[in-house]
């Protein structure tokens, strides 16, 4: 099973929150779809200015891969704090640890609730369901 | 639509047991990979790919009046194409606009098509319609013929193992021949292709498809022979300068500013043909150019990007890829004229960002102009 310290949405990011800020990032789900286990397909990742607020659902920014473009989704609402600047070098790590190392935006977060996200294991389920 | 819906080649369980990643393409299930599309592009380009092209239509036109009827709704000539030759045409409807793009092969007095896959359906019943009068029939062998193609320069080394009873390495481009194929005789032999290398397509009963693939992929083993998905058949067309319906030329890009003019004839003795009027109508006033672009940023062209100049639209992507031939990210675009000028500077806009690019002559390679 995935980490279950956090949320996730069906476009397949992840929220973990730390009190009033969270962690958004992407699946190992979304990884392996944009580059099927090949990292050095991915070619870019479009992230957002620091202070720029979003709503929820809003698209902050794109990973690019040798033949497709995602948009990356907020799971919460709120202002971005701080971008992981490892990234736009480095975007092997989104593959190799989407979950700690890959985090790519920090926001402080203005949702009282984490309401309609899926929990590790609805996740599963739903990612299982779509593999197939 | 789900994989239960999608149409299957008679290799589908094939790409399935090698591990590849299967997408929709044209309503069939289709391997887009099998490992890395650059690793795969890399091999064609250097040894030696396999393609199963099993979606692809397969129609034969046959009947005393098969190449006078071929000659009114295709755009090239096909009466003036030798027997033994293929010839790239186009399907346009009275506006100009293609339906297809396909390719022609001339037999004594019938001829062979080879259609688009999310085509084949509409192209049939065209064809049919179009060919009341005309004593002939439009056959569709789309079932009956299976297609993988060969291809990369060690193609013919490669296909002398498997084949009898045809010298394949005389087979001149553009032109095909029948041959022993595995021991299946009659298999229709093409030196053509869709990656700007030397190659073949080859045409036989799809009952046979498992065993020809796995004989061939056997055959070419110590010269470099990987199965290659549709990802990589993307980038290789593109870097080869060939158009792909639905991006380049669709219901509404003409084949004239799409640069394909080769594919058409606007001969006296061709006599009229659907789409000839329209499309004389454009060559005398075409409004933009399909041209090639370069970028060195790390954005890759996308289909519907615009291109600006300063402040000014002019133009727009409709193909892109990330190209290890040229070590660069490429597309192809449509440019209002006067901005068609290799060298010219654009930018392109990426949502609200801009990225620079710089127009090129099409094709962006090709194996004999190094």
């Amino acid at each position: 099973m995935r980490p279950d310290d956090r949320k996730y949405t069906k476009s397949h990011e992840w929220v973990k929150i730390d009190g009033d800020t969270a962690l958004i990032g992407i699946t190992d789900f979304a990884v392996a779809e944009l580059c099927n286990g090949n990292e050095g397909d991915l070619v870019y990742c479009d992230l957002p200015d620091t202070g720029r607020m979003l709503d929820q659902g809003e698209t902050f920014g794109e990973i690019e891969s040798v033949k497709a473009v995602s948009d990356l989704n907020t799971p919460l609402p709120g202002e971005v704090m701080e971008i992981n600047p490892e990234i736009e070098d480095h975007l092997e790590i989104l593959s190799t640890d989407p979950w700690d190392k890959g985090w790519m935006v920090r926001i402080k977060h203005s949702a009282a609730t984490a309401d309609g996200l899926l929990s590790a294991a609805e996740y599963d389920a739903f990612t299982a369901e779509a593999a197939h | 639509m789900t994989s239960d819906t999608l149409q299957q080649t008679p290799l589908h369980d094939v790409h399935v047991a090698l591990g590849a990643r299967m997408i929709d393409f044209g309503g069939w299930h289709m391997p887009v990979q099998y490992g890395p599309i650059l690793d795969e592009v890399q091999c064609v380009r250097s040894t030696c790919g396999l393609f199963d092209l099993g979606h692809m239509g397969r129609f034969h036109v046959v009947g005393p009046d098969a190449i006078k009827f071929v000659d009114t709704v295709a755009t090239n000539f096909c009466a003036k194409i030798p027997v033994g030759a293929i010839r790239y045409s186009l399907f346009c409807l009275e506006n100009g606009n293609p339906i297809d793009d396909v390719l022609l092969y001339r037999e004594e007095q019938d001829v062979f098509i080879v259609v688009n896959a999310g085509n084949r359906e509409r192209d049939l019943a065209h064809l049919q319609a179009h060919a009341k009068g005309f004593d002939c029939e439009v056959r569709d062998l789309s079932y009956e013929q299976d297609m993988i193609a060969l291809q990369g320069q060690n193609s013919v080394e490669i296909l002398k193992r498997v084949v009898e009873g045809c010298d394949v390495g005389a087979i001149k481009y553009y032109r095909f021949d029948f041959g022993t194929l595995c021991g299946i005789p009659n298999v229709r032999i093409s030196r053509t292709g869709y990656t700007g290398e030397d190659g073949f397509e080859l045409y036989f009963a799809p009952s046979e498809s498992a065993r020809v693939w796995n004989a061939l992929l056997e055959a070419g083993k110590d010269l470099g022979l990987q199965p290659i998905g549709l990802g990589a058949r993307d980038t290789l067309r593109l870097e080869a300068g060939m158009p792909l319906y639905g991006h380049e030329i669709d219901d509404n890009h003409n084949p004239i500013e799409a640069g394909l003019e080769f594919g058409i004839s606007f001969k006296e003795e061709k006599g009229d043909w659907l789409g000839r009027a329209a499309l004389e109508a454009v060559k005398a006033n075409p409004k933009q150019a399909l041209v090639g672009i370069k970028t060195d940023g790390k954005r890759v062209p996308r289909e519907g990007y615009k291109l600006m100049s300063g402040d000014a639209e002019v133009g727009y992507v409709v193909s892109g890829s990330v190209s290890p031939t040229v070590n660069s990210n490429i597309g192809a675009a449509y440019v209002t004229l006067g901005h068609e000028t290799p060298g010219q500077e654009l930018d392109m806009l990426i949502r609200d960002k801009r990225q620079s690019c710089t127009v090129v002559s099409l094709p962006f390679y090709s194996r004999t102009r190094k």
